[in-house]
């Protein structure tokens, strides 16, 4: 296996009596979109700010692309792309000058071209528009121009869609893939789970600043909430519909299903299967559901 | 870092102008201030001299007016940059922390500046025997005064809780300071207490060395206020690096 991009092993950190976070532990590997859930004040932004070279932690180790976020905070600023969770820019600052500022302070070798990117996230018709004048969706498309400008390796995405509506939310969902696309590692937190679940190769369900599960959405539902419902309507001898549900376990159950049907040579009008989401196996290892 | 220094500070510049309040509280209010006394002054006989002491302190009060205003709008944007994250976002950039505050300390030194330019513009047809002769050397005591005054003022914008808290708590700590300068009562006559802290504070110097050179005298020959709003602005500094709060 390569080295992973992101590192962490038993990080803890604390701030005065409060415990933020008490034990993560994750890899993230090359070219992933990768999730970290879990209700707000979890230890989401805590670790990924650790990650950052924001906070330095009390306990554990962590390595990110290869580097100390700490000691080698100088040289990790140039590979990495930040966008906070509310953290605003100057009301009155106009939306290519955010770029272009951003974009004077890193390496030139490497910086983008600032109307290309604005025109890649669909900001030109607003490149003259004062921040305060933006909606939501475009604060978030700006937050990420600036946080892709230096082209970074890796991109740390916190509540990138907090309080936007559904339609600019999956804009910004594009986004991310798009990112990912081009070869930049995505680590994003995130406490919706249908985002979690659309997005992410794999997630990490962060509970009172432990992580307590780690793999791919559809792993996680398997191994925790493997419970199938299959629904179907049937024609009746004497016409009119019946309605049938069958539950049962595992992968196999819905073929199972399908083949009694087959052999019965029953007339089928509808079909569909229900399977557990991320929200299932989340409320199942916690006991409780999200809070949005 | 000196591109990134630049950039940040035109853009802050362009940011301010785009906020008129801002501009017309402290570009022009200092000069409205300084022509409507000139206008009173018109009047008043002056037996002493051309003007008389009273046209000297209208001419030194203004350029604290113009200090403190700078002061005042570094205390409040700093504590709205703490407290809408921009700080955080800035500092997660390759920007040096000292980078990102020098750049509002230049930032409110060229207001001040252009703020004095204005005034003296003023000042030439308003009252022309107010100002001073040694021009360039009395701007340097407005800009040195400016100084040792913004140290203090980033001190508070360390301690500053929030932005609403910025403006009174900029107004109960700065125009005190004002009524202690020596400018309307000589400190030399103030009880012993309050001689104390008026020489630690930077407005005292700064009224001092503007004086100084209202009436001749040379940087040189006043050493001491010179040294004195260097250390304030040191020691602010210092202090203010250490309890600096970015978020």
């Amino acid at each position: 296996m390569p080295e992973p991009v992101i590192l962490v092993r038993n990080l803890a950190k604390r701030y005065g009596k409060t415990v933020a976070v008490a034990d993560v532990s994750l890899q993230v590997q090359e070219g992933e979109i990768f999730g970290l859930i879990g209700p707000n004040g979890a230890g989401k932004t805590t670790t990924m700010e650790c990650l950052e070279g924001l906070r330095r932690p009390d306990s554990g180790t962590m390595t990110v692309l290869g580097l100390d976020p700490h000691r080698d905070a100088g040289a990790l600023r140039h590979r990495i792309g930040v966008q906070h969770q509310e953290a605003q820019l100057q009301k009155r600052i106009k939306v290519r000058e955010a770029v272009e500022l951003w974009a004077s302070l890193y390496d030139q070798a490497r910086v983008a071209d600032v109307d290309t990117l604005l025109e890649r996230l669909g900001l030109t018709p607003r490149r003259n528009a004062r921040f305060m004048t933006l909606s939501g969706g475009q604060k978030q498309r700006l937050f990420i121009a600036l946080a892709l400008i230096h082209q970074p390796e890796l991109v740390f995405l916190d509540e990138l869609t907090t309080g936007l509506d559904p339609q600019a939310r999956r804009a910004i969902w594009e986004l991310v893939r798009d990112i990912r696309a081009r070869g930049t590692t995505v680590l994003l937190t995130t406490h919706l789970m249908e985002e979690a679940e659309r997005l992410c190769d794999r997630v990490a369900i962060i509970e009172h600043g432990r992580t307590i599960e780690v793999g791919t959405p559809a792993e996680l539902v398997r191994r925790h909430c493997p419970q199938r419902r299959v629904i179907y309507t049937t024609e009746e001898d004497g016409g009119g519909e019946r309605r049938h549900e069958l539950s049962g376990e595992g992968d196999d159950f819905v073929t199972e299903v399908i083949h009694r049907i087959a052999r019965d040579g029953t007339r089928v009008h509808g079909f569909r299967t229900e399977m557990p989401t991320l929200e299932d196996v989340f409320l199942k290892l916690t006991g409780h559901a999200l809070r949005d | 870092m000196l591109k990134g220094l630049l950039k940040l500070s035109w853009i802050e510049t362009k940011i301010f102008m785009r906020e008129p309040m801002g501009v017309v509280g402290t570009l022009f209010m200092p000069v409205v201030f300084f022509l409507i006394m000139a206008r009173f002054l018109r009047g008043v006989p002056h037996p002493v001299a051309p003007m008389g002491r009273l046209a000297f302190n209208a001419t030194i009060l203004s350029s604290l007016l113009i200090v403190l205003g700078a002061v005042q709008s570094l205390i409040a944007i700093m504590a709205i940059y703490r407290e809408g994250g921009i700080l955080k976002r800035l500092r997660a950039t390759p920007l040096a922390p000292v980078t990102i505050l020098s750049a509002h300390v230049l930032v409110k030194l060229v207001l001040t500046l252009t703020s004095f330019l204005l005034l003296v513009l003023a000042g030439r047809r308003a009252m022309p025997g107010a100002l001073p002769e040694n021009m360039v050397g009395f701007a340097g005591a407005v800009l040195l005064g400016t100084l040792g005054i913004l140290g203090l003022g980033f001190l508070v914008a360390s301690l500053v809780p929030t932005a609403r808290f910025a403006q009174p708590l900029g107004a109960v700590v700065f125009y005190p300071m004002l009524a202690l300068s020596g400018l309307f009562f000589p400190v030399a006559r103030m009880p012993l207490g309050l001689r104390v802290v008026a020489n630690a504070l930077p407005t005292t110097h700064a009224v001092s060395l503007m004086r100084g050179t209202y009436e001749g005298a040379t940087w040189s020959a006043q050493w001491g206020s010179v040294a004195a709003l260097v250390a304030i602005f040191a020691v602010c500094l210092v202090l203010a690096t250490r309890w600096f709060r970015w978020e």
